[in-house]
């Protein structure tokens, strides 16, 4: 009797933790609520990655100075990056996939829910551990993608108690003079890279394999793969590019714990190794990762550009399928990362040609796009204004990335400004600005609520102008002859004005991120959830349910016959499935 | 709505826009030590191929991005939402049209193409045989540069300054048995990675004489910033009574503080980093630190962190690494009398 009591008990105390405010949240399988926690957490962690940001712009706002130590603005830069791509970046496109994908689809759930939940754990798990880092003052301070043999160690040397940074940095080269090991990171900042990077592997690996499973098996009845939404195709073509790309990555920093701590030397040239074996490994994953971040972004452009527009996406079948040649494609091109490291001639055409090729599915996007609002009925929501600014600041990133292509400019401009200007139009310019155009749009869905048009008008033309402030001077200073990654620069060459640009123009997108979250918590505190199921007079599935949907998306499956299965039920005189072909 | 003319305008004017910014940037006087390494004022025939075909890029990128920036400014303004405007017709695209402009757009590519790999190929190998050759050697974080025995002329170390003649191919071999550097100077020409196990070579050529500033191109730890070093391009008989001056060993200090340092030097812990032909005797590959021999004539210490003053050079002394954070240098402990010997007989070394 009493046994069965305390069972009893034990029980309801189960049930009221798992519905209480905490634990209905920590453990839940339901794919919109991991989708959102996969949202607020790498939001937070976009502001950690921009207030690094702001620490480099302002030690680089003037020559020679010393707001921050060598030391620091290494971990710094690295950890921008590395915050930005692997806790904002992957992880954001991964919350909206959940929120987003059973929706689209027609799905009560994803595949694998539990799955689904411990991906969410695994990557808080992640991000705790590349936090630490900091508290350890052992931040990862060798670049993302921390080239051996700068994060190269030897047993022996971390376990030596060395009393200075400069004595193990003698050390090492006294070491390297007589043809010994190096041992040029004594620290253990590259073994939190190492830990924080394969746990956010894994936690993107279940997700990519629930995508694939949720894209494949789970679409409602009528929707063929040729009638699902573009950002499904896209999160599809990313899952499986995430699948295929990184293993390789975990296969290289696994080598690199090895020779850190197992005595192994797989970069170790002194011993036989070889540090170029490194790089193809880290930039066969890490190419196809710069599509991770910018094919989701892709998706939600061919979402709302046509909404907007009051039009379907024009081509379809091109938009869907130059992802799928990018996602193709982009496993040839590593090497172009890698063109100063005197490669046989004939690879560096090989790559040179390859990288070209993968600029063509991706110019044919932008005059999908382009053409989907030509002839429309525009409608400049803050959402519209965002996915706008997407495709006239991607084009630049297009445009400067094809550039990096041509061979013998590359030799001057690699590991210059000219790069950082590159990838941050593609990333922030591209990403970031889809993903605000995401956010104004599906915020109604997602809370009930719709954010503030004047304020998101006033963030998207911050953003613009300090973007542009912010980037396009890295340009210059590229050819200008800056090389990235310096802590500090004289003065007297030129290159002074245009960083104190570029550092306003960071300051001018801060100002954009402080207004966005004004408008953020005003809106969620002060406004009602009245937006309505349809705000937007969409055409997709999600629209089809209530704002915010309930527990298991849709009172009965609708049955879709054609790309924009919402649009047809609001139109029965003219469905699109008897004029799409 | 009230940018967008303007954007447009601007658009347009990108290139001169460009060219302005760049001119205006800086100095470009070569034989000023401090000038913009602008790779853009090409001073050699691989940085000059090079910059054309930014040039190239530049042009057909300004119009694409008028073209398609036009494009959409115009489909916005144009279909803008209309109170009483009726519903847009439902088009669901034109396969004609998107074979057309995945065609158009592969041509211009294949047009950039063979432009890049021709270019690619014909900076290879340099048009002349080579005439000289000089090993660079990068260490963190500075440049050591190697001219070995070729010819009637005899090996030399020097460090931070390579000195090469006008209007000659110069060989690099890229040496590292640390990390990987890259050897880069802007207005001679693009970059090569210095890999460790790697014996990777490239050449140069200077057209004129002039101080051109070199840079490591690839992250390397602490002090990636203060890796700089200068080649100094000179007629080819200047340069060769350079090397025939380098080729000598160390001169013997006339001022007794000078000779007080030199005393100094060869009894003190310097030497069990730094070699100066004609006083030390252990093989400078051994060495971790520069070769000083003609120390004095350089124009900066350490990877260009300082200008090479006795003022300078005695701060250095006195704490390398409040100077250079990282550095291998170690705080000597030196006093302000050794210090003051130590920086009178280096100033002497030219």
């Amino acid at each position: 009797m009493a046994v069965g009591s305390v069972a009893t008990r034990s029980r309801a105390a189960r049930r009221s933790w798992t519905q209480s405010a905490i634990g209905s949240w920590v453990t839940t399988t339901d794919h919109k609520k991991i989708g959102i926690m996969y949202i607020y957490t790498a939001f937070f962690f976009f502001l950690f990655g921009g207030v690094l940001a702001l620490l480099i712009r302002t030690q680089l706002m003037t020559a020679d100075n010393h707001l921050v130590t060598p030391e620091q603005y290494d971990q710094i830069f690295t950890m921008h990056a590395t915050i930005m791509i692997f806790l904002f970046m992957m992880p954001i496109w991964t919350g909206f996939g959940n929120y987003l994908i059973p929706l689209m689809i027609g799905a009560r759930d994803m595949a694998f829910p539990r799955i689904n939940a411990l991906g969410y754990w695994l990557f808080l798990i992640g991000g705790i551990i590349l936090t630490l880092s900091f508290v350890f003052n052992a931040a990862p301070n060798a670049g993302w993608f921390s080239y051996a043999p700068l994060t190269e160690a030897t047993p022996t040397c971390l376990t030596q108690a060395t009393t200075t940074a400069q004595a193990a940095a003698a050390a090492a080269a006294q070491a390297a003079a007589n043809g010994g090991q190096g041992c040029f990171s004594p620290g253990q900042n590259p073994d939190f890279w190492i830990a924080g990077i394969n746990v956010l592997g894994l936690a993107s690996l279940t997700g990519a394999i629930n995508f694939v499973v949720t894209i494949l098996r789970m679409r409602a009845p009528g929707m063929t793969i040729n009638r699902m939404p573009l950002f499904g195709w896209m999160t599809m073509v990313t899952s499986f590019l995430l699948i295929f790309a990184l293993p390789s990555l975990t296969v290289a920093s696994m080598m690199l714990l090895f020779d850190r701590h197992l005595g192994t030397h797989f970069f170790q040239a002194s011993q036989g190794g070889d540090p170029l074996l490194w790089q193809h490994l880290f930039w066969s994953f890490g190419h196809p990762e710069v599509y991770i971040l910018i094919l989701p972004a892709f998706g939600i452009i061919s979402e709302v550009l046509p909404v907007f527009s009051g039009k379907p996406i024009f081509g379809y079948t091109f938009v869907a399928w130059s992802g799928v040649a990018i996602g193709f494609l982009s496993f040839t091109v590593w090497a172009h990362h890698m063109f100063a490291v005197g490669l046989p001639p004939l690879a560096q055409a090989f790559f040179a040609s390859s990288t070209t090729l993968i600029a063509i599915p991706t110019a044919v996007k932008i005059f999908n796009w382009v053409a989907t609002v030509y002839g429309g009925k525009v409608r400049f929501t803050t959402s519209m204004l965002f996915g706008l600014g997407f495709v006239s600041m991607f084009l630049i990133g297009g445009l400067n990335g094809a550039a990096l292509a041509v061979v013998p400019f590359d030799y001057q401009v690699t590991d210059t400004y000219f790069v950082v200007a590159h990838i941050h139009y593609v990333l922030f310019g591209g990403s970031v600005m889809a993903l605000m155009a995401g956010i104004y749009y599906w915020f109604p869905k997602m809370s009930g609520r719709k954010l503030n048009e004047p304020l998101g008008k006033i963030q998207f033309w911050l953003w613009m102008v300090g973007l542009n402030a912010a980037f396009f001077p890295m340009h210059i200073l590229g050819l200008l002859g800056m090389p990235r990654r310096q802590y500090t620069y004289p003065a007297g060459l030129g290159w002074s004005d245009l960083n104190l640009l570029s550092t306003l123009g960071v300051y001018t997108i801060a100002i954009g991120v402080l207004i966005f979250l004004g408008n953020f918590f005003w809106t969620m505190m002060t406004q009602k959830r009245n937006a309505g199921n349809d705000p937007w007079n969409a055409f997709t599935l999600e629209w089809a349910t209530t704002s915010p949907p309930p527990v298991e998306n849709f009172v009965t499956i609708p049955v879709v016959r054609s790309r924009r299965p919402f649009y047809d039920m609001k139109h029965p005189e003219a469905p699109d499935w008897k004029t799409e072909h | 709505m009230l940018l967008k003319p303007t954007r447009r305008r601007a658009a347009s004017m990108l290139p001169l826009l460009i060219a302005l910014l760049l001119a205006g940037c800086g100095d470009t006087n070569v034989q000023d030590v401090n000038h913009t390494p602008n790779m853009l004022i090409p001073q050699g025939p691989i940085a000059l191929q090079e910059s054309n075909l930014f040039w190239m890029i530049l042009i057909i990128s300004t119009v694409v991005f008028v073209l398609v920036v036009s494009a959409l400014l115009y489909s916005i303004v144009r279909f803008r939402a209309r109170p009483g405007m009726p519903e847009p017709t439902q088009t669901h695209g034109n396969t004609k049209i998107e074979i057309a402009w995945t065609v158009v757009p592969s041509l211009v590519l294949v047009g950039v193409l063979i432009a890049t790999i021709t270019t690619m190929f014909n900076i290879q190998q340099p048009a002349a045989p080579n005439t000289i050759t000089v090993n660079a050697v990068g260490h963190q974080w500075w440049w050591e540069f190697d001219y070995p025995t070729q010819g009637n002329s005899q090996k030399f170390v020097t460090a931070d300054e390579m000195w090469i003649p006008t209007n000659t191919v110069v060989h690099i071999n890229l040496i590292s048995n640390n990390v990987i550097h890259s050897f880069w100077v802007p207005e001679l020409g693009g970059k090569t990675d210095v890999i460790p196990g790697h014996d990777n070579e490239m050449w140069i050529q200077a057209d004129r004489s002039g101080w051109y500033r070199g840079e490591c191109g690839e992250y390397c730890g602490t002090q990636h910033a203060h890796m700089d070093f200068l080649v100094h391009a000179v007629s080819p008989s200047a340069y060769q009574a350079w090397v025939t001056q380098q080729q000598q060993v160390a001169a013997q200090p006339t001022d007794a503080l000078a000779q007080a340092g030199a005393k100094y030097f060869a009894a003190s812990a310097c030497i069990g980093c730094h070699a100066i032909d004609g006083v030390t005797t252990t093989d400078q590959s051994k060495l971790i630190g520069p070769n000083l021999t003609h120390f004095g004539a350089r124009k900066y210490i350490a990877g260009g962190v300082l200008e090479n003053t006795p003022t300078n050079l005695a701060a250095w002394l006195h704490n390398p690494q409040s100077v250079k954070d990282g550095v291998d240098m170690p705080d000597l402990g030196l006093t302000n009398d050794q210090i003051n010997e130590l920086v009178a007989y280096l100033d002497s070394l030219q």
